[in-house]
């Protein structure tokens, strides 16, 4: 039998389980409600039969966007295949946890980059920038790990139901989008609001896209793409601790 | 030659509860080894511990001479692992299983298909390839599950309960499949709870409780123990001298229970057909009586017992 040599079996698993997690969660139901239906519900209620300036607000809407739909993935995976007793035949399998928590962030950072570069063509059609398309992608990319980070963070804890976990997902994931500056721009933020707003991840982006919408930027772009570089390594630093330390509870 | 299997002093504790206590065995290469146990022995903590997908609290584990806790990738790429029941992905086809389990191991493409084809032919599933096994009964589940766990022709095979709560026809192709493996020179290691599959299949049996090894011997030996703990318990409507009965020289031990009396014996079928003649002799009623078959437990205590005499 050819066995590969182990020096690839880390690109192999991972290149595997993000593979598998893309062909069994995207067309799961609470990855639809709570990645696509609930910004675009919060993307509703916010401009509709409101006098709502796009061109203005359109760069907030998108890192919205990609926040919900690349956190949406990894909460859904570890929670739903400890239930379905697949986590278990996963870790039999030669990967280690840490191939199996950066497949899982890979297919919910392709999750969110597919559709984002959707809204962001729709965008595009309807208004007119002058787009920095470099800034624009490394922000994208950079944004969409970040937030997929999160999200594989936020399935960590053991729980005997997914949606248990989806629930604490939005707990968080809602808060994280009221601090940051979509709906009140960072400039019109002031004192413990201007402060907090430091603490999602979800600012950092929108200040990029700013930038590379409108040239308009409240922070230097190494402050933004550290930031978000800088939230990742903690996400993706405290799910290797948590998933170690609950690795077989719910099994 | 190195084991296939080698366990020193390996030790899980979870929380106050020591699951696994300082067990110590050995599996030959090509042997097929039975782990005989009680629910809740440590069975399946030990076979989590041995696929790595446990860290023990002290202890070694060798596969293969691999330390699996120093070099866990190296010592998973020679072992297949077929979980207790249904660890499948459901959402997938019985063929997009395998292949999905083979590719881990890194066998190409070309090769992948030729194998899962021949598994799916070999474990009867060719015609249901394609169906999502979401639809599939609890025994063709387990056939993907095996196949799939043996698609790259691991040189161990860990299996923990396999055959529990499948039908007929199931648990004897995949006992076939199994044993077939481990003539190929597959070393096989099968937890179980049911003495007559360890019997069938293995050629040493270790048994466990509350953590601890017991004994390690051949099927045939431990089954004469497991004999030896058959009882029989009865009670009647009078007090009777326990002597009496124990004359018979049918019955190696005897307990007290309150009305009723344990009686051990190896051949419940005779003791019963004596104790309906003594109490027609004795004009007693039997108020009730019960074959009691042998137990893991019984076994474990009379083993442990016989352990400690021979100490």
């Amino acid at each position: 039998m050819k066995i590969s040599n182990f020096n690839n079996q880390f690109f192999r698993g991972l290149k595997i389980v993000t593979e598998k997690d893309i062909r069994i969660y995207y067309t799961k139901t609470p990855v639809i409600i709570f990645g696509l239906l609930f910004p675009l519900f919060m993307f509703l209620s916010f401009s509709l039969g409101k006098d709502v300036d796009f061109y203005i607000f359109f760069p907030g809407f998108l890192a919205m966007f990609l926040f919900f739909i690349s956190s949406s993935v990894g909460p859904l995976i570890t929670p739903w295949e400890k239930q379905a007793g697949t986590y278990e035949k996963l870790l039999s399998f030669p990967v280690t946890i840490n191939t199996i928590i950066f497949g899982d962030i890979v297919a919910g950072m392709i999750f969110g980059i597919m559709i984002n570069l959707v809204i962001l063509s729709a965008g595009l059609v309807f208004l007119n920038y002058s787009l920095n398309v470099l800034i624009l992608i490394i922000g994208i990319l950079l944004g969409a790990f970040c937030f997929s980070s999160l999200g594989v963070l936020l399935a960590s804890p053991s729980a005997p139901n997914p949606s248990h976990i989806m629930m604490l997902s939005s707990l968080i994931r809602f808060p994280l989008i009221f601090i940051s500056g979509i709906f009140i721009p960072l400039e019109n933020l002031k004192g413990i609001g201007r402060i907090l707003s430091y603490f999602s991840p979800i600012t950092y982006l929108v200040d990029i896209f700013n930038f590379s919408f409108k040239a308009e930027n409240h922070m230097s772009l190494i402050i933004d793409y550290t930031a978000l570089f800088v939230f990742s390594v903690i996400f993706i630093f405290l799910s290797n601790k948590f998933y170690k330390r609950n690795l077989m509870k719910g099994l | 030659m190195t084991n296939a299997i080698e366990v020193t002093s390996l030790t899980k504790v979870f929380d106050k509860l020591t699951a696994v206590d300082h067990i110590d065995f050995q599996v030959r290469k090509g042997e097929f080894f039975g782990f005989l146990g009680p629910n809740g022995a440590g069975k399946t903590t030990t076979i989590r511990m041995l696929t790595g997908l446990l860290i023990p609290d002290s202890g070694n584990i060798f596969i293969d001479g691999t330390d699996i806790r120093k070099n866990p990738i190296k010592a998973k790429m020679k072992i297949g692992v077929i979980p207790e029941m249904g660890n499948i992905y459901v959402d997938l086809t019985a063929k997009q299983n395998i292949i999905l389990s083979g590719r881990f191991y890194g066998i190409s493409k070309r090769e992948l298909e030729k194998k899962a084809d021949n598994l799916l032919e070999q474990f009867e599933l060719h015609e249901r390839k394609d169906d999502i096994v979401k639809v599939f009964s609890k025994g063709l589940k387990q056939r993907v599950n095996i196949a799939s766990a043996i698609v790259h022709e691991p040189e161990i095979l860990f299996l923990d309960e396999p055959t529990s709560g499948l039908d007929v026809q199931s648990q004897r192709l995949i006992k076939n499949i199994v044993k077939e493996m481990n003539h190929k020179g597959t070393t096989v290691f099968l937890t179980t709870h049911n003495i007559e599959e360890a019997d069938i299949l293995c050629e040493r049996v270790a048994i466990i409780n509350k953590g601890k090894i017991a004994s390690i011997d051949t099927p045939e030996k431990l089954k004469r123990t497991f004999e030896q703990t058959q009882s029989v318990e009865i009670s009647f409507d009078k007090p009777i001298n326990g002597s009496l009965i124990e004359e018979s020289r049918l019955v190696s031990r005897i307990e007290k229970l309150g009305d009723k009396w344990k009686l051990y014996t190896e051949n419940p079928d005779r003791l019963v057909k004596y104790l309906a003649k003594f109490a027609h002799e004795h004009d007693l009623i039997f108020t009730s009586m019960e074959i009691c078959r042998a137990s893991l437990e019984d076994a474990f205590v009379k083993l442990t017992e016989s352990k400690k005499h021979e100490n």
